[in-house]
């Protein structure tokens, strides 16, 4: 009986049942066609901005989650979206090197470095991993200053934009410079990656792999003790997560065309973690809601002037008391499934 | 030598004092609170209103940034956190509300006191001078010694008080505590009004050195987070010894590493990570599971 609930969400979850199927498509709808049509019609381009941020902070958002998946509290994020994008402003201005070529590099450079850093600190649990990991904030903001390739805190800037993105002479990128409307473009470029990202992380969460890391999130001991490579595992996610975070700050170097030590600092690294929170962390789509939510929210409320964070904040801590288990548990059936 | 001795001991009683709030509450009811910065921030603007505006002594000053923090801590426990923690499914759900808090004060003490650094006049003039050898101004000595005096007062407080034992309890097994006929609802709310009321003390106690600004309160929290991993989370001494490491590392690092640039905290981090990871819970802290 008890084998049969546990199972029953993820069965449904795996197969794509039509309603599902049409929950998507809508999706794709709202964010490729429905979005850019809204804003030429009401005229308000400076939300392309503002999208764009939340694309791509949730890109970065849902490698926080990940490591939530498996039991730790990343506090981290920051970091690694600040190297990847040293890396990919690095690249592009130093080497030449195309942005399109850059932002994998990133990626990569960002999985790497935290599996050097995860061996270390991924036996830490709890609150230990959650503080050394906003410390990790904080070093990588005091190594981007002491480092002569960053540049110190003049940063990096005047970065060119991306280049064009052709195979076989056959162009699927124009220059972006050349475009009439370069933010429409930052737009569907940050919303593709974060549609890949989160299919990408829908998919781990669906397979093998995340089955082993529900079990890592509930008892680390009684899955090693199955003959779960625990070791491995929490690193192989640590390092998924890592690689959204770098892929993360190379997009924000292509759309802010420059990279400081302070662009992403330990505020950073806490809202990640508080858009995963919001969300709920029980669900793959919550770090998108939780950024979009939060994000736009602090946009909209830019009209309050002096009272902005007092009212975010309170909306925040009200949000806490109200639903403590992120605003998709409304979608939970009634004393339901975990 | 001298001299970098005498800093780091200073530096390190008011760190261990921060450190020993922070700990309080952790090991209480297993919340990282994050607002710990914001409120020694709001402590040390308590006593800057007191003492600077109003005129009063400092002693006043400092006991309303104590009650001020004291009431504001208990309030937090008994409507945030307590139905948070009651409700919510996972622990890890009142850092989000930490950290809610923590902006939330960022904004009342933005409205309330503005975003100018303050700070008030010298409680004590003069410089005490052996020899050329150690330099420390009075006012200094004075801060540091009052922060030994309330860690000692503190220490003795947790030992032998009723509410200290009661509290000792709690940390160590909340549901035998409560077996054993404790309050435990009571006893949180005492302990993490007292921990707020330390974070305000050495806000109040600062204020006369360093001054106080809006800004000091995020790096303020991750100074104290740094303290509380060396030392071990949830343990007094380990807060204490961890407070009085950082403070020696940070004057130590501060002389010899001058010619590098601003290179200190690089290498305490650095350092740190290491330590961590040959001794995850810290020099003191008890080890999981």
């Amino acid at each position: 009986m008890t084998d049969q609930t546990q199972a029953a969400p993820v069965a449904e979850s795996r197969v794509l049942s039509t309603p599902r199927l049409l929950g998507i498509g809508v999706f794709l709808l709202v964010v490729f066609v429905l979005v850019p049509v809204f804003i030429s019609l009401s005229g308000r381009w400076d939300f392309y901005y503002t999208l764009t941020s939340v694309a791509l902070l949730s890109v970065a958002a849902a490698g926080v989650w990940l490591t939530f998946y498996i039991g730790r509290i990343n506090i981290g994020q920051g970091a690694y979206a600040l190297m990847g994008g040293y890396v990919s402003a690095v690249l592009m201005t130093q080497y030449g090197v195309s942005f399109w070529l850059t932002l994998p590099l990133a990626g990569i450079f960002c999985a790497v470095v935290s599996v050097g850093i995860g061996l270390p600190i991924l036996r830490l649990r709890g609150v230990y991993f959650a503080m050394v990991t906003l410390v990790l904030t904080e070093v990588a903001r005091l190594t981007a200053l002491a480092l002569p390739i960053t540049n110190g805190a003049k940063g990096i800037t005047s970065i060119p934009l991306p280049g064009e993105l052709s195979i076989f002479g056959l162009t699927i990128i124009p220059d972006f410079a050349t475009l009439a409307n370069p933010k429409l473009a930052f737009y569907l470029m940050a919303a593709l990656l974060m549609v890949l990202t989160y299919l990408v992380l829908w998919r781990i969460v669906n397979s093998r792999l995340g089955h082993l890391c529900r079990s890592l999130q509930q008892n680390e001991e009684l899955s090693a003790s199955i003959g779960v490579n625990t070791a491995m595992l929490r690193v192989l996610a640590y390092a998924i997560s890592s690689f959204f975070g770098g892929l993360a700050g190379a997009i924000f170097v292509a759309i802010s065309q420059s990279i400081y030590p302070s662009s992403f600092v330990v505020q950073d690294s806490v809202n990640f973690m508080l858009y995963c929170f919001l969300g709920g962390l029980g669900y793959v789509f919550g770090p998108m809601l939780g950024t979009l939510l939060l994000y736009f929210g602090w946009d909209l409320l830019s009209i309050a002037k002096q009272y902005q964070l007092l009212i975010y904040s309170g909306a925040l801590i009200a949000l806490m008391l109200i639903l403590p288990n992120g605003v998709l548990s409304l979608l939970d059936k009634k004393g339901g499934s975990k | 030598m001298e001299q970098i001795l005498a800093n780091g001991l200073y530096l390190g009683a008011q760190y261990a004092l921060i450190a020993l709030g922070l700990t309080l509450i952790f090991s209480l009811m297993n919340v990282l609170n994050f607002a710990h910065g914001q409120m020694y921030v709001f402590g040390g603007f308590v006593t800057y209103t007191v003492v600077a505006q109003f005129g009063l002594p400092f002693i006043v000053g400092l006991i309303a940034s104590a009650v001020v923090l004291a009431v504001m801590g208990a309030l937090i426990e008994k409507f945030l956190f307590r139905p948070v923690i009651r409700r919510s499914k996972r622990d890890e759900s009142t850092m989000l509300l930490a950290a809610g808090i923590a902006f939330f004060l960022d904004a009342v003490i933005l409205l309330l006191f503005g975003e100018k650094q303050r700070g008030v006049p010298k409680i004590v003039n003069g410089v005490f001078n052996w020899d050329m050898r150690l330099i420390m101004p009075y006012d200094r000595i004075l801060i540091a010694a009052l922060a030994v005096g309330l860690i000692v007062g503190f220490i003795l407080f947790m030992q032998y008080s009723r509410t200290g034992r009661a509290m000792r309890a709690l940390a160590q097994d909340r549901m035998a505590a409560q077996l054993m006929g404790v309050d435990v609802d009571r006893y949180s709310m005492i302990g993490f009004a007292m921990g707020a009321m330390l974070a305000g003390l050495v806000g109040g106690l600062l204020v006369t050195i360093t001054g106080i600004n809006l800004g000091m309160g995020g790096p303020t929290s991750i100074k104290a987070f740094l303290m509380i991993m060396i030392g071990g989370a949830g343990v007094i001494s380990g807060a204490i010894a961890g407070g009085f490491i950082l403070g020696m590392m940070e004057s130590v690092g501060l002389t010899l590493l001058a010619a590098y640039g601003d290179v200190t905290y690089l290498m305490i981090f650095i350092t740190l990570m290491i330590f961590l990871a040959i001794r995850p819970q810290g020099l003191m802290g008890k080890p999981w599971g």
